[in-house]
């Protein structure tokens, strides 16, 4: 099935210069795993396409049930410089949980994802 | 009882809430209230206060608060760790100072000022020395930009806070201190925890990144669940209740609004983060994958097992340089076809600007209400009842920046129909003072105490 990131984590986004940082946080901790194994460094630069000019970086944060993501050349130029509305990476968060993912049915009942039935 | 240490947020940058100094102080018992006032380009907007008015340079905010919340400084032992003093801090003090006698207890303030920070005036004298202050994230020689440096500020860490406290200070000014060692300190002063003992000093470092930000870890741009986090109106900012082992319960006063939960505290842990290895400070480095949180009771977060590492021999240095101008016009279109009528207007801009042969860095539009916040990822809205047309322009020179200026409202009379929103008037040509991070060696900067007794 496929399910929204939104559905299933929360996040907080902010900047470092020309960088924006986006921490995803399992909802519930057994979901974490998931997360982890779905959301690979290539496949959220593929989500970003079009968006951020410069490459993707990833941590893993399994004592919080989060992954960090550092998206390069995000925000048109950084602080002062940047012409953007979110010159701060501010919403990058939000950005992110519009992801979807394809998760096998079995697994997302087995995992109680929102929406799986049975 | 095991001795706990109370270190309050008062503030997460200037510009946050007036009142929550005072509602700090006033909303239950506290030893320590922080406040932290710098975010990266305030220390530039600070120097072009000073340059106009040498007794200028500092948070004004900051006296402000502390009149708010002189009564609990002077009478009931509360101490005041901030980093106001801006590219000024001895200004700073002298207006404290001030404040403090017009309210009567000035016999009670014994401030304590810590400067060292400001390498403005010795910017040539390392770059002379080989002290190449490269942007970090760019690796730009500063020689490209060196004529237009406006300030030069390294971070400082805890330990001339923690002389300042040890003097007798009870309100502590700084300059540019990182903003986790304005919590880190006062834990640092009220246990003798070694200056190796680095797990303990990680976690004071945790302790100030999760209150550093002011509400933002108690309900504030909370993610979570956020509809029902109860009172917003009346939000709590958090506390630091300190142990001696170094561990910490994040809290908030009684009978206030906001939450304090994991979930909460989570989402500002990973605010700003980087590597969450290698969070580089200048007394520790601390590792947020050993951060242990857990629920202790309504409101409060128990967080442990954080363990830390040396740091480098290095300090983070802020300068700020001019880097041109820029200015931002905007203009509403209502439906039907809104978005496509102020595509039109983008379009019809564009080419006047090209027509008049003006050079800029960059033009950025943005559709708010399409496509502002999210780009190409929003996909398609719709056919929505309005959309904002934001058209930014910036570059080296302040006339072409001027003109650009010009050619937003004509588009009311001459370009697509159903325009209106223009209420603001023309836009203003602002002045871009931008950020250049650097590194210096630490053995180069030495922080210096002054005490100011009554």
């Amino acid at each position: 099935m496929k399910i929204r990131l939104l559905d299933i984590a929360h996040a907080r986004s902010g900047d470092k210069g020309d960088t924006a940082n986006v921490g995803v946080i399992a909802l519930q901790p057994q979901w974490y795993p998931l997360l982890a194994r779905e959301l690979t460094r290539e496949r959220v630069a593929r989500h970003f396409a079009g968006a951020i000019t410069g490459g993707v970086e990833r941590y893993e944060l399994p004592n919080l049930g989060a992954l960090n993501f550092l998206l390069h050349g995000a925000l048109g130029g950084g602080g002062t410089l940047s012409l953007k509305t979110d010159a701060q990476g501010k919403v990058f968060s939000t950005a992110l949980l519009r992801l979807e993912l394809d998760v096998p049915d079995a697994e997302a009942r087995r995992l109680a994802l929102p929406g799986a039935s049975g | 009882m095991t001795r706990v240490v109370r270190v309050a947020s008062g503030q997460g940058f200037w510009g946050d809430w007036l009142e929550a100094p005072r509602r700090q102080v006033e909303g239950g018992p506290v030893d320590y209230l922080m406040l932290d006032y710098l975010a990266e380009v305030t220390m530039s907007i600070l120097q072009k206060q000073k340059e106009r008015d040498p007794s200028l340079g500092y948070a004004r905010d900051f006296i402000g608060a502390m009149e708010s919340v002189f009564p609990a400084v002077a009478q009931r032992g509360v101490r005041v760790v901030a980093n106001a003093g801006g590219v000024n801090p001895m200004a700073c003090a002298t207006a404290v100072r001030q404040a403090a006698r017009s309210a009567g207890v000035s016999p009670n303030v014994r401030i304590g000022v810590v400067t060292g920070d400001d390498l403005l005036p010795r910017i040539d004298a390392l770059l002379a020395e080989g002290h190449t202050l490269a942007n970090m994230e760019t690796g730009e020689a500063l020689s490209t930009v060196r004529d237009r440096v406006l300030s030069a500020n390294a971070y400082l860490g805890a330990p001339p806070i923690v002389e300042a406290l040890a003097r007798g200070a009870n309100v502590v000014v700084t300059g540019r201190s990182t903003d986790t060692a304005l919590t880190m300190a006062p834990l640092l002063h009220s246990f003798g925890w070694r200056l190796d003992d680095w797990d303990k000093l990680a976690s004071g470092i945790v302790a100030g990144h999760i209150i550093e930000c002011g509400a933002q870890c108690s309900g504030g741009n909370c993610l979570y669940d956020w509809r029902t986090i109860p009172d917003l109106a009346n939000v709590g900012y958090p506390i630091v209740e300190g142990h001696e082992d170094g561990t910490f319960v994040i809290y908030k006063h009684p009978n206030t609004g906001g939450r304090i939960d994991v979930h909460s505290v989570t989402e500002q842990l990973v605010y700003e983060m980087g590597d969450p290895r290698s969070y580089i400070t200048p007394d520790v480095i601390a590792d947020f994958t050993t951060i242990h949180l857990e629920g202790a009771g309504p409101d409060r977060v128990r967080v442990f097992g954080i363990t830390g590492r040396p740091p480098t021999d290095k300090l983070k240095v802020s300068i700020a340089y001019r880097a041109g101008f820029k200015a931002l016009g905007t203009l509403v279109y209502a439906w039907p076809d809104a978005l496509e009528k102020a595509r039109l207007a983008d379009r019809v801009v564009r080419e006047r600007l090209d027509g008049l042969g003006l050079q800029f860095e960059t033009i950025h539009t943005e559709f708010l209400g399409a496509s502002a916040t999210h780009g190409p990822l929003a996909g398609a809205v719709g056919d929505v009842p309005e959309v904002q047309l934001r058209i930014g322009v910036r570059g080296p020179e302040r006339k072409a920046v001027e003109r650009f200026t010009r050619e937003i409202a004509p588009l009311v009379l001459n370009g697509p129909p159903s325009v209106t929103g223009f209420a603001g008037g023309r836009p203003k040509v602002e002045e871009v003072v931008a950020y250049w991070p650097a590194l210096v060696d630490k053995r180069v900067v030495t922080p210096v105490v002054t005490m100011d007794e009554p």
